[in-house]
Parts: structure tokens; sequence; C-alpha cells
């Protein structure tokens, strides 16, 4: 038997009036026209708590660009589901948020670009949007709602982390998730702007660690590491198929939000497959369970069920197999990629390719293996 | 935490039950707690008005066990949730 989910992550649409450099959404956008509807969706979030699944992140894009937002928040409390909304906030406005509290909504996770207005309204590409997340923010403390503070950070925000740091205890976050920026999909294509230095990455490392003993009890942080820097990699997702299933605005099931972009996939489509039949018996999410399908050196290796081979859609963005070791691991015979991308990182410029529908970016070559 | 202490699920915290693991969870953002049955009893008892000393004199009753003891137990119990964000005062 496979052991159920514990989290749905529902990408409701890939509309946003942002443009980060680094988001996470494919970098072939999908249409409005194409987005499931929300009978479709309330359905799945019945299907997601039947499955096993305890929290629901309604995501995008900006999931508030959604004009049945609140229906569709209801419809996944309803379901039992501990309701999170992860949002830019410059959508919303006090009554619509209080709408969303009353309609069940249990967590506020707000992304910011920067602590510094017009670096932070440069990185989300959107003019005026830091000040406009400052009063969502308030707005969700006044509605009695938790609030995390969400901060991707990278070479040209790092050095302000301890003014974010301060900006989360000022607006009266519970949570701050710190995030170095993951090398896929838009990412990737602005890799070389984005890229810390290894001081930046000690020193942000120090002031979490020191940030985390001063402010115990009063701000928890989380700490998304990253792998360029590292010798092992992270666990994806709690391992592919194990934890987390993600939906996209088109209706698929995935095992991780950046996994559409993989070839040679089919994804079951949630139109026509249940969440169930999907995480049980779908050949994608069976694929790169478990330890079975794994390469040398991860096959026999003892961290095999710590990290599960590190993340798929980084080995297939550095070597072009989504079935390759992580290159982030040491052991991998493509770790020195990584060393070659923070070298080209060292002379590269600041501009952005931003995150816009019908743009694709320029795929960064696949380096040569030295 | 001292016993006049009203300590509560902390903000965002949600007991809920998991029916498909036979098991009661406390939620939050990014977060999951399975309390044991002895925290699982405490945090029932939370009810936002009742102080550590309350709570302790509620279980000595229910157990006919030492208060003292119960006080000393409870305490440490809720200062670990704490520490974990799971309560606060
Ligand atoms: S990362 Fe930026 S552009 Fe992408 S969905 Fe979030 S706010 Fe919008
Ligand atoms: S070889 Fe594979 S399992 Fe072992 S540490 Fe590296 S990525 Fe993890």
């Amino acid at each position: 038997m496979t052991a159920p989910p514990l989290a749905l992550l529902a990408e409701l649409t890939h509309r946003c009036p942002l443009r980060c450099p680094y988001c996470s959404n494919p970098t072939a956008l999908t249409r409005p026209g194409e987005e499931l509807d929300t009978a479709t969706w309330s359905r799945i979030f019945v299907e997601a708590a039947d499955l096993g699944c305890l929290q629901i992140h309604l995501s995008g894009g900006e999931p508030t660009a959604r004009r049945d937002i609140l229906d569709l928040v209801r419809a996944a409390s309803t379901a039992g589901l501990y309701t999170n909304l992860i949002t830019s906030g410059v959508l919303l406005n006090g009554t619509r948020l209080d709408a969303l509290a009353e309609a069940g909504l249990d967590h506020v996770q707000l992304s910011i670009q920067d602590a510094e207005p017009t670096s932070a309204d440069r990185i989300g590409g959107y003019r005026g949007g830091h000040a406009k997340k400052l009063a969502f923010a308030h707005l969700v403390t006044e509605a009695g709602l938790p609030l995390t503070l969400n901060a991707v950070v990278h070479r040209q925000n790092l050095d302000r982390l301890p003014a974010m740091i301060d900006l989360a205890l000022e607006l009266g976050a519970g949570r701050l998730e710190v995030a170095h920026v993951q090398y896929y999909g838009w990412a990737l294509a602005n890799r070389d702007a984005l890229m810390p230095t290894r001081a930046q990455l000690d020193a942000a490392t120090a002031t979490v660690e020191a940030a985390r003993t001063t402010h115990r009890g009063r701000l928890v942080i989380d700490y998304v590491v990253p792998d360029y820097y590292a010798t092992r990699p992270k666990s994806c997702m709690g391992g592919w198929g194990q934890r987390f299933l993600a939906v996209s605005p088109a209706g698929r099931i995935l095992p991780c939000h950046a996994a559409e972009s993989l070839p040679g996939f089919d994804f079951p489509d949630a139109r026509t497959t249940t969440l169930r039949a999907a995480w049980e018996e779908s050949e994608a999410f069976n694929r790169f369970r478990g330890t079975g399908w794994m390469p040398e050196p991860c096959q026999g290796c003892a961290r095999a069920e710590q990290d599960w081979g590190g993340c798929r859609c980084q080995a297939f963005a550095l070597t072009g197999d989504a079935a390759a070791t992580d290159p982030a691991c040491a052991l991998s015979p493509h770790h020195a990629l990584l060393a070659l991308a923070l070298e080209a990182s060292d002379r590269a410029g600041e501009g952005f390719t931003y995150r816009e529908p019908g743009r694709l970016p320029q795929p960064a070559p696949v380096l040569p293996l030295a | 935490m001292s016993p006049e202490t009203v300590p509560k699920l902390a903000r965002g915290m949600k007991l809920r039950e998991d029916k498909t693991r036979a098991q009661w969870v406390v939620l939050g953002p990014e977060r999951m707690f399975v309390p044991d049955e002895i925290a699982l009893e405490i945090i029932r008892l939370l009810d936002g008005t009742s102080s550590l000393a309350a709570i302790a004199d509620a279980l000595a009753a229910r157990y006919s066990a030492p208060r003292e003891e119960i006080l000393a137990d409870i305490t440490t119990l809720l200062d670990d949730l704490a520490a974990k964000g799971v309560v606060t005062a």
C-alpha cells in the first residue's frame, strides 16, 4: 500500500500581476481559458481530504486572481482541509479578506521581494507592489489570521536579510520562510543574475541562526538552503509521490509543482482521473517512488531514503535526464556543473528575464561535462 | 510557564481528527504535530481561560493523583510544546 499524501498544492491559476524572475511556474504558462472550473476544483478538494491530505495550499500564480476564490476557500475548508492562501497580496482589499476568513481560511502566506521598496518593486516587476503588500499584511493580522512572510532570497536582496527579518516582526508575522531560489523554469533562465556569492550565503546562514535564538517564541524562521553550494541534495518534496501532490491550473496531477515541464511523462488529468487513482496507480507517480529506480551512485547509498536522490527537476534541468542523481550531490558525476554555474554567475550582470505569458526565455544551455 | 499561565494553542494551530491515519493532529502553517495520548488530553483542556494550576486540579481529580506531580509534569510538557510553537502563554 502506498502511504497517503499529507498536503495538496492547488495551483489555481498562472495569472499574476507580478513578474518575479525566479517564479516557480513553468515557462509555458497556462492560459486563463484552460483553467479548471469551480466545481472541478471543489471535487478535487474533497478527493484530497478523502485520500488523506490534511493541508491545502491555494497557490498560483496569484490565487486571488480567480473570481471564485471565495467559493474555493469555502470548498477547501468544508472538505476539512487546513487552508493556506499563498499570495502576493496586491489584489485583495479588507472586505474581501474578511470574507475569506469568514469562509474558513486558516492561514495566509504573503510573499515579499525585498525589504527595500524600490528594489522589491524592481524584482517583482510591479510598481507600488511593496507598499500594497505592507498594507495587506496589516489587514491579515487585523482579520485575526496568522501570517507567514515568504522571502525568496538571492544575490540581489540577500544583503538585506536582517531588514526582512525586522519587517516580519514589525508586521506581526508568526513565521518567516527564507527560501533560496531553486533553479528551474524562470529561475534557471535568470540564474546568473540571482546566484548568491559564497560570502552572502554564509552571512545569511549566520543571520538566520542568530535571529532564531533572539526571536525564539515570537518568530519561527524556516530556512531553505541553496543547492549550488551544497555537497548533498535536499530531500525534494519528501520524496517523489510520498507526501505531496500538486494540481496545475489546467488540471494536471503532479508529484511536485515543477514536474510538469519534465518530458516523457503522461501526468494524470484531474478532469478524468481521481486523485486516488493518480496517487496509487499512475505510472507518473510510481516512476520515481522509493529507491528502485535509482541509478548509481544513489543505488545502495546510505542516504537513499533520506534525500531520495534529490530533486528530479534539477537533475533534468542540469543533466537533461530526470532519472539522474541530483547534481547537487558531490557523488554525482555531474557535480562539477554547479561550480561552472557559480563561476559564470560571478561574471554576470543584474538584468532579469521577467516572467511573462507568451514569453519563453532562452533555455539555459546544458553545460557539457568537463 | 508558571501555574498562573493560561496556555492556548498558538495562532494558526488547529486540532483536527486525521481519520485516514486514525489519529489526532495539530495543524499549522507547514507544520504538523502528532500529540501522544497525554499531550492530546492536555491540549483538549486548553480552553483559553484555564490556568496551568486549574488544569492540574482537573487532572488530579480525574486520576486521583498527586497534584504537585501533575503540575510539574504538565509544565514540562507545555514548555516543550511552546518551544515547538504549538502552544503559547
Ligand atoms: S513568484 Fe512572483 S510572479 Fe510568480 S506567482 Fe509568485 S508573485 Fe507571481
Ligand atoms: S548518492 Fe544519491 S542517495 Fe546518496 S547522498 Fe547523493 S543523491 Fe543522496
